[in-house]
């Protein structure tokens, strides 16, 4: 009697939504995180309780670098890691067939989001291998000039858009191929193959919600597009990559993009708001602000600012509360500021005070308005601290100065 | 009965510890791990943020670096007639390891002399930040700065010299 109650207790704590009780990582929350001496990812019985810290998580504002996994993603894969884990090209027993099917579902699903037919997408390991197949044969193939234009749909850093029906429509007249990446476009606004007259297009699975590790490349059959195989094997995915198909992974793009349609006319208001809000009360509440990118032809949750007279990573490192990116050289690898904002005619001293803010599916008014304030306030506290802000305080003209070094 | 019930508890109870998160906790604070805590506490803990006047001849003004590279650190000290350094105020547009390094730099030149702050390296400005590889060039533009100051202010005290010659 007395072990079923706490068997009830026990099955009740597991399906109870995840506070703080269950450990699950929330955002912005004060979780309790399980701290162990020897790190095992093999959970044993015999593991002692460990002893339970509490650690805040910095609100997630960078989704252009990667998305977290919609629960409905995760609901339609979860079956295929631990059920139904045969491999879709088995072809002899029932295990195959179930992990062909979903993968051909998830396949169509792909193919809806952008109108075309689901014998055009092949499964890859990302945007990045999409990318590489595309250009690979098509750079060799003869023709006078131009064999191949590549743009790419929606740029990651600044959230412009491409004219991609206009380039569409010249390179169709020119009987050129065209390829884009819309790794940041698929899913968030309407992307027609057709109608964009696209011939090649990259798809990124964990840019729309969905798992790391997967992707897709549409190819146009008709008119057919030639591309050749970066990796060679067993022939899947008709010869143009080999290689056994994840089936849980394109399960998870699959629905990943099936959400994305049902959401994207939600999604994309309800961010357009957000990002107007924080736009707005930014450049109301500071002077010297710019913004990256034309305007117009911008996709909202990408916004990206100039703060003039304050370097991007400093600023980055005072929001430690919140996980953002810059495009100031000190953030890259190579200590060179973003090509991106160089190419559009940015000021390099201005293209060191950039920053990127992500809104996406999951991105609350609360964060924006905590992102907001706290930008706002140490904006004005870098300010006080630098040389450039106090000479152009007192009047004096930073162009006119002989730096130190170039 | 008993053992069935024990079964399940057992499974009940493991289960609970699969589902918390096993990740240490400092694998959470990952901005932290980016900077080190000597370098964030330059700026959640500013000194000698500031100006000091730059026309007074005791005041020396080292202006280094340009806005197109990112850096920009000027360093004002402040010399008593002994030729002591009594105070010394930074200003800086750049990451937090330029700031934290010009920050130290002004910490280390007070209560030197002139001569003395000449000696201050800025391999011992990156150790003492614990500065990665990728950022050992603001040490050295903090170092930049310091001589800078210094040239200044010896600039400053010179032609008062020349003039007392020439009468």
């Amino acid at each position: 009697m007395l072990l079923r109650v706490a068997w009830r207790r026990a099955a009740v704590a597991l399906t109870a939504a995840p506070v703080s009780k269950s450990g699950v990582p929330i955002r912005g929350l004060r979780v309790r995180v399980v701290d162990h001496a020897v790190q095992s990812s093999v959970p044993s019985d015999t593991a002692p309780a460990p002893e339970a810290e509490s650690v805040l998580r910095p609100l997630y504002m960078d989704v252009q670098a990667t998305t977290p996994l919609d629960p409905r993603v995760l609901d339609a894969m979860l079956p295929y890691l631990v059920n139904y884990y045969g491999n879709p090209h088995s072809r002899t027993h029932a295990y195959g067939w179930e992990s062909e099917a979903a993968m051909e579902h998830a396949r169509q699903q792909v193919a809806s989001l952008i109108g075309a037919d689901s014998r055009e997408i092949i499964f890859t390991s990302g945007a990045t291998e999409s990318n590489n197949i595309a250009i690979k044969e098509l750079e060799a193939a003869i023709q006078p000039d131009t064999s191949l234009v590549s743009v790419m749909t929606v740029n990651n850093e600044i959230g412009v858009k491409q004219p991609i029906a206009e380039i569409g429509r010249i390179c169709s007249s020119r009987k050129v191929y065209f390829h884009t990446d819309a790794a940041q476009a698929v899913g968030k606004i309407p992307l027609d193959v057709n109608n964009l007259k696209i011939d090649l297009m990259s798809i990124s699975g964990h840019k729309i919600y969905g798992p790391k590790g997967v992707g897709a490349i549409y190819v146009r059959r008709r008119p057919r597009v030639r591309v050749e195989a970066l990796q060679s094997g067993g022939g899947q995915e008709r010869g143009l990559r080999s290689g056994t198909v994840p089936t849980p992974l394109v399960v998870g793009l699959g629905a990943a993009c099936e959400v994305a349609q049902q959401e994207m006319e939600y999604d994309h208001e309800r961010i357009s708001k957000l990002a107007e809000q924080l736009t707005q009360k930014i450049m109301n509440s500071l002077p010297d602000v710019v913004m990256n990118g034309d305007p117009e032809h911008h996709y909202p949750g990408c916004i990206n600012l100039s703060f003039a007279y304050v370097e991007g990573e400093s600023l980055l490192m005072a929001l430690k509360d919140v996980a953002l990116s810059s495009g100031s050289a000190c953030t890259s690898a190579s200590l060179e500021p973003s090509y991106v904002l160089r190419a559009i005619g940015t000021d390099e001293d201005l293209a060191h005070s950039s920053i990127r803010f992500g809104i996406g599916r999951f991105t609350t008014e609360e964060e924006v308005d905590y992102t907001v304030e706290k930008c706002i306030q140490h904006v004005k506290r870098l300010r006080e601290m630098s040389p450039l802000w106090e000479m152009v305080q007192d009047g004096i003209d930073l162009k006119s100065i002989q730096w130190t070094q170039h | 009965m008993a053992a069935v019930g024990v079964g399940r508890l057992r499974r009940a109870a493991s289960a609970l510890l699969l589902q918390s998160p096993r990740l240490p906790a400092r694998e959470l604070s990952a901005p932290a791990r980016l900077y080190h805590k000597k370098v964030v506490d330059h700026y959640e803990n500013p000194r000698n943020v500031g100006s000091l006047d730059k026309t007074s001849k005791n005041v020396g003004t080292g202006l280094v670096g340009a806005p197109a590279c990112g850096d920009v650190m000027k360093l004002q000290i402040q010399v008593d007639d002994k030729g002591k350094i009594v105070d010394a105020r930074f200003k800086t547009f750049g990451c937090g390891s330029a700031i934290a390094s010009s920050s130290l730099a002004t910490e280390w030149v007070k209560g030197k002399t002139v001569e003395e702050a000449l000696t201050i390296k800025n391999t011992d400005i990156a150790k003492e930040l614990c500065l990665p590889p990728v950022k050992l060039h603001c040490s050295m533009l903090a170092e930049d700065a310091i001589k800078a100051a210094l040239a200044d202010y010896k600039l400053k005290q010179e032609p008062k010299k020349g003039e007392a010659e020439k009468k």
